[in-house]
């Protein structure tokens, strides 16, 4: 069975758990950026973990199905209907075959997850289903027109969630390997200072407008490895959190990194919101 | 060797150059040192998704400072030499184009790390002195297989993107098929020589 898209919004993407252990060939990870919520996605539906699903920025996604199947809605919290009727968000719904499904603009947040019984099953490239948005590895972006194989579904959609949901809060931060390119206290001024989102944030990473922090060497390093999460800080002195498709290599140095468990908070946030940092 | 923690996943070691950074990196990858990434770079050697970085530690402390001998012939890329940019590092070298051909086809390169994009791999073996300055405004867009010159670096594009670097000549060698197994054709570690076409 597939999924025909009629519209994808202004951007779809196929994610699962990304394609780790190739950055020493120039490959980012991807993955979902909101990682909680696709997973709640799979679970509300079954799947297994790491089933494929579909990353939508900022609503506007518009499908059928060919076969009736169970689907998901999780992360920004978009209207979703099927056939017109509204359906619930976080909830397995129940898409009938030729039905046609529309996830809206969310209201806050920015990405939302939709997950299928069975999972997407596009052709994965290099072990992963995920499409890299910095260098394209992986499925193209979703586009009108195109047809998403499914897969034979394994579990059985569940009523109930039971683990909480991650509550949002200041990014907890990790000191980072590149302190001494900052003055002293810098790391406490990051974690003083709230930050407003930079609108050209992406799935590469999410841009701080601020006070710029002070730098105590101009220039570049010498390229090195990057982890996700890092807070890369360019010359301009306005903080970058390296998100899902970031560059394995950079030359910015690194204040600090951000807990893992807090990223899903970076693939949420709108242009203009309010970010503060703590530390871990 | 320093360490430095990247978080509590991760360490940076610093190796000082990008020799180092290789025969690190191949005696880690060898060694299975519980990290999911090890990225070799110009001076550092990041491993991250490290599961215990104490453990990690101790490893490291005992690397001899050699890569592994592992030997293998070299990949042979065969290039053409007719780069925008070949008078220009003939004048750099002082030298003429078949003096520029002759130095990188008589010098032995291995790559060092990939950046840039997948597949792009900084091959280390010209000397210091006959670094190349990069252009001052990338070009919008150099071919896929374009072989370019840039500081002590050599590289290959392996997809066609801007780029900044002083284009040589071209091969029509696949430096990146995801669908291979090995989709890189110039992983590090690889040792290189050029050939004329």
């Amino acid at each position: 069975m597939s999924l025909h898209v009629l519209r994808p919004g202004p951007l779809t993407t196929v994610q699962d758990r990304g394609r780790p252990g190739l950055a020493h060939l120039g490959v980012p990870r991807a993955g979902p950026l909101d990682r909680p919520a696709a997973d709640l996605a799979n679970r509300l539906l079954g799947n297994d973990p790491a089933a494929a699903v579909l990353e939508v920025t900022l609503g506007g996604l518009e499908l059928t199905s060919d076969r009736a199947v169970w689907v998901a809605v999780t992360g920004a919290a978009a209207p979703l209907s099927i056939d017109d009727t509204v359906r619930r968000h976080a909830h397995a719904e129940w898409l009938p075959a030729g039905g046609t499904l529309r996830v809206g603009t969310p209201t806050s947040g920015v990405r939302s997850y939709l997950a299928v019984a069975g999972g997407l099953d596009v052709a994965p490239v290099l072990g992963s289903r995920s499409t890299d948005t910095l260098a394209w590895v992986g499925p193209p972006r979703v586009v009108a027109g195109a047809e998403l194989a499914v897969g034979g579904s394994a579990g059985r959609p569940t009523p109930h969630d039971t683990p909480r949901p991650p509550v949002p809060g200041p990014l907890r931060v990790h000191p980072g390997p590149r302190a001494d390119w900052f003055a002293a206290g810098a790391l406490d001024t990051l974690c003083a200072t709230t930050y407003a989102v930079g609108a050209a944030s992406n799935r590469i990473g999410l841009r701080l407008e601020g006070p710029p922090l002070e730098r105590l060497r101009a220039g570049e390093l010498a390229s090195e490895g990057m982890v996700l999460g890092a807070v890369q800080v360019p010359p301009d002195g306005r903080p970058v959190v390296l998100l899902a498709d970031h560059p394995p290599t950079g030359g910015y140095p690194v204040l600090a990194v951000v807990e893992a468990a807090d990223l899903w908070q970076c693939g949420q946030l709108r242009p203009g919101e309010a970010v503060r940092f703590t530390r871990a | 060797m320093q360490l430095r923690p990247v978080g509590p996943h991760a360490l940076l070691a610093e190796v000082g150059d990008a020799r180092s950074a290789l025969a690190l990196a191949l005696w880690a990858r060898m060694a299975g040192l519980g990290a999911v990434e090890v990225v070799p770079a110009a001076e550092t050697v990041l491993f991250d998704g490290v599961d215990d970085p104490d453990r990690l530690r101790e490893s490291l402390a005992g690397w001899s400072g050699e890569a592994p001998g592992v030997s293998r012939d070299p990949v042979q890329v065969p290039v053409t030499y007719d780069g925008d940019d070949l008078a220009f590092v003939a004048e750099l070298w002082g030298t003429d184009v078949a003096g520029v051909v002759a130095r990188h086809t008589a010098t032995g390169f291995v790559s060092s790390f990939c950046g840039f994009a997948p597949g792009f791999a900084y091959l280390a073996g010209l000397d210091e002195a006959w670094a190349v300055p990069r252009l001052d405004t990338p070009r919008p867009r150099v071919p896929a297989g374009a072989v370019a010159l840039a500081g002590p670096w050599c590289g290959v594009y392996p997809t066609a993107s801007p780029g900044g670097w002083r284009v040589i000549g071209r091969t029509d060698l696949t430096l990146w098929d995801a669908s291979r197994p090995d989709p890189a054709l110039l992983a590090p570690g690889t040792p290189v020589r050029f050939v004329p076409a």
